[in-house]
């Protein structure tokens, strides 16, 4: 297990580098990004050459990634174009976003594993045509369309929630953006449990649980369930990163000072310090969120063992 | 029926969790009481920039400038005259050396006497190259500038020679050539006077910004939130008429409109453009739509040969007649935008040089005379054009499409027109710098002061910051230069007003529409206005 899990440590250097050097790439190839920071008037040739000095944009490409992988590593990523450290805005953003993607984690597994687990044990029934046809109807609409009707619904017409989220975005106003920022994930996670569970239903080691007198909620947790989570789990896994990088839309719509606006504002503004610092964390999310999964498979099943 | 149980469970929980939030979201909306104390929330965006006076160039850190600092001048909210505001007065014979004396008895509201020092300090810091000022070219008049500024090398001075303070209150500047309105500059954010905290603790006035407005910064989150209150000893006529003024930043204007008219948001002052249509029905009287100082243009690439001929101008002159203005506003800016039929704007008032219809004939939508004159031209270059902008922002592509359509209408050839997004305005700025546009592209300027000149020498003067179609005419730069030389005002314009003449027989730019700014309020607020640039007169602002 040890060596497993240092040897997937290590297979995150290359992924980490490779995918930093992208994305420094990509926010390269838009342009000179001074050119924006003096309005609709050109930046006099003194103060463009000056600023571009300040945030090292002056030095070839390869050295300015150079510089910036180094100074990653002593903990310094850089400032963004409005003088605040882009560590700073990590510090602010961050929390928020890990908030929201914990409330849309925990309603992925609380309604999303639920309704999977009902539905699959009544396959063809009219909950689970019901159910089914719910979650179709959730995957083909947009998020941002979800998002808008539930602002507008809930926060103008009924008066039941803000139709912001404040700039402190505590835990509580972060439920209903959460639910939305869930919503499609939530379905999929639904189908998946469903599926697994109805396959499962019919297998060998069900029937001898029943057969041995165990009751039913047992049999169902322990022995129908842990066996049929893991294509969920690995859903989950992956999706902690996809959702906190996913964000944007949903922050836009509830004001959510987090991850998606500061990338956000970071691309428009054409901030490589900002970005790609951001992104450079969101990767590292996404490879421990993998890591995790592929650790929880040996508790599920005992017999996936690392050597 | 266990299943049964869970789902009852499943929803029980749902249903706690709504009422959880709807009484978080209660307690969103702004309180407070009304009166003088009472306090309004405003939405904001998240200023580009560092909040320094000279290195702040757009609306949202020019916002907070203007409730924290008074400069020299202020221009009035209605008629956008520049008036005497810390000045006592500003003396000169020549248009080129000014005496200015300070008024006594203001302070910054740190208890810092404001002196003939504070001002001068805060010019040299502006100008001076190594401090990276965005703004450092306002102080490019002023003698001495190229010593601190220099357009290559390091500078070999570290104040601008052209300002001496001669006492305690009283200083002189000498520009480095006549600028007979150079005075009425001063009440740009920029000449605002800085404390002597500022250059000690650099960092630390950034982090809670001190001025000498009538408002003082209590709490700032960047990015999220900065809470202003009342100054109560502000020594200025125009004192807060409200406690306070809380800015929210906002990831969206479309969320800070629906937080409006949801009561949990006092003010937003730019109405997003899908908006328009419902705001004067959600809002009634509580929308406001005034004329700003912001023109829209089509700019034309002259570096390029074939935009650069004498039959080039006729198909310039050609396509501004090709634009049907009046229903672009009225259908796709819902009569946010006026149509222009001139170079610069309505605020300025005939006594400032705006004067309607001097673009005559060839900002009237005639297809026929257009068709005859872009033909006459030689056709467009190339046999089409390309009309860039930056789509990340505004509602550019919807108008600049509709351009094309009315132009394509107009030739009779549906392919003699097409849009061309550019991704990101810093991309679009910078192809534009590198003189690399394909065609005409949108040049939209908003005003730094409220005067003539600044709707001309920036945009049409050789060489000049924001020409950037490097329109060039000897002629147009001889009058601007006679204009600013000449010490009696109403010759001033004059002369800047043949220099326009100039611009319109060359159509150097397309006049497409004057903006308005648009903004919403709360019924609990009154007295609200927005001032020449777009901004609410938040000083005036009465909360019920």
């Amino acid at each position: 297990m040890g060596r497993y899990v240092i040897r997937r440590l290590l297979q995150m250097i290359p992924v980490f580098i490779g995918a930093t050097l992208l994305i420094f790439l990509m926010v390269n190839v838009m342009g000179d990004p001074i050119a924006g920071l003096c309005g609709e008037r050109q930046c006099d040739p003194a103060t463009a050459a000056q600023l571009r000095h300040e945030f090292g944009l002056d030095k070839p490409v390869w050295q300015q990634y150079a510089i910036y992988m180094g100074n990653v590593f002593t903990g310094d990523f850089g400032t963004a174009f409005n003088g605040q450290e882009v560590t700073e805005l990590m510090g602010t953003a961050f929390p928020v976003t890990i908030r929201l993607t914990i409330v849309a984690i925990v309603f992925e597994i609380i309604i999303g594993i639920t309704l999977g687990v009902l539905t699959g044990l009544r396959r063809g029934r009219p909950a689970d045509s019901g159910v089914l046809l719910l979650t179709l109807v959730v995957i083909s609409v947009p998020t941002f369309v979800t998002g808008l009707i539930v602002q507008l619904l809930f926060g103008v017409k009924w008066d039941l929630i803000s139709p912001s989220v404040s700039s402190a975005a505590p835990l509580d106003e972060l439920i209903v953006p959460g639910l939305v920022l869930a919503s499609v994930s939530l379905a999929y996670v639904t189908r998946l449990t469903r599926t697994s569970i109805a396959e499962n239903t019919r297998s060998d080691y069900v029937r001898t649980a029943v057969a041995k007198g165990l009751p039913r909620h047992r049999v169902i947790t322990r022995h129908l369930l842990r066996n049929s989570l893991i294509p969920v789990v690995t859903f989950i896994g992956t999706d902690i990163g996809a959702l906190m990088g996913g964000a944007i839309v949903t922050e836009r719509i509830f004001n959510i000072h987090g991850v998606g606006f500061q990338l956000y504002q970071g691309i428009l503004r054409q901030n490589t310090q900002t970005v790609v610092g951001f992104v450079t964390i969101l990767v590292i999310i996404f490879l421990l969120a993998n890591l995790l999964v592929d650790l929880l498979y040996a508790v599920l099943d005992p017999r996936i063992r690392y050597a | 029926m266990r299943g049964a149980t869970h789902a009852k469970w499943a929803a029980g929980a749902l249903a706690v969790a709504l009422t959880a939030t709807a009484c978080g979201g209660g307690g969103g909306g702004s309180g407070g009481s009304g009166g003088s104390s009472g306090v309004l929330s405003s939405s904001w965006g998240d200023p580009q920039n560092p909040l320094e006076p000279s290195n702040t160039n757009e609306v949202q850190g020019g916002k907070v400038l203007d409730m924290v600092f008074r400069g020299l001048k202020r221009y009035n909210p209605k008629t956008a005259k520049a008036e005497n505001m810390l000045a006592q007065k500003i003396d000169t014979k020549d248009s080129t050396n000014f005496t200015i004396t300070v008024k006594n008895g203001w302070t910054f509201s740190n208890g810092e006497k404001v002196t003939a020092k504070s001002f001068v300090d805060a010019w040299n810091y502006g100008a001076n190259l190594r401090n990276n000022q965005r703004n450092a070219y306002f102080f490019g008049q002023i003698d001495g500038y190229t010593a601190v500024h220099p357009d290559s090398g390091s500078p070999t001075a570290t104040t601008l020679s052209g300002l001496k303070v001669t006492g305690p209150q009283t200083f002189t500047v000498k520009l480095s050539q006549k600028f007979s309105t150079w005075p009425d500059t001063l009440g740009y954010a920029a000449f605002a006077p800085l404390p002597t905290a500022f250059f000690k603790d650099h960092a630390g006035w950034l982090a809670k910004p001190v001025g000498n407005g009538p408002y003082t910064i209590d709490s700032y989150t960047k990015g999220s939130q900065m809470s202003l209150r009342k100054w109560d000893n502000y020594p200025g006529p125009d004192k807060a008429q409200n406690g306070g003024v809380d800015l929210k930043v906002y990831t969206d204007n479309n969320t800070a409109y629906t937080d409006l008219t949801a009561g949990n948001l006092d003010l937003v002052d730019d109405v997003p453009a899908s908006q328009l249509k419902n705001a004067p029905a959600d809002l009634g009287s509580r929308y406001i739509n005034t004329p700003a100082g912001i023109i829209q243009t089509l700019a034309f690439p002259f570096y390029d040969e074939a935009w650069n001929t004498p039959d080039a101008q006729k198909v310039r002159t050609g396509l501004s007649m090709a634009i049907n203005r009046k229903q672009i506003t009225e259908t796709i800016f819902q009569k946010t935008r006026t149509p222009a039929t001139d170079w610069t704007s309505p605020v300025l008032g005939t006594s400032g040089g705006f004067q309607a219809g001097l673009c005559g004939k060839a900002c009237d939508f005639d297809p026929a005379a257009a068709k005859k004159m872009i033909n006459d031209g030689g056709g467009l270059p190339g046999g089409r054009i390309q009309l860039s902008y930056n789509a990340d922002t505004g509602s550019h592509k919807d108008w600049i499409d509709a351009v094309c359509n009315s132009i394509n209408n107009t030739l009779g050839n549906d392919r003699a027109c097409v849009g061309r997004p550019i991704g990101t305005f810093a991309d679009f700025r910078s192809q534009i710098t590198q003189q690399k546009m394909p065609g005409p592209f949108r040049a939209g300027w908003q005003m730094d002061y409220p005067l003539i000149q600044n709707f001309l020498q920036p945009l049409y003067f050789t060489n000049a910051s924001s020409n950037d179609g490097k329109f060039t005419n000897a002629e147009f730069d001889k009058l601007v230069n006679e204009a600013n030389a000449e010490s009696d005002q109403p010759t001033a314009i004059k002369k800047f007003q043949q220099a326009e003449g100039v611009v319109r027989d060359n159509m150097a730019a397309i006049p497409l529409w004057y903006q308005n700014g648009s903004a919403g309020y709360s019924e609990r607020l009154s007295n609200v206005k927005l001032n020449p640039f777009s901004v609410p007169v938040y000083n005036e602002i009465k909360v019920n």
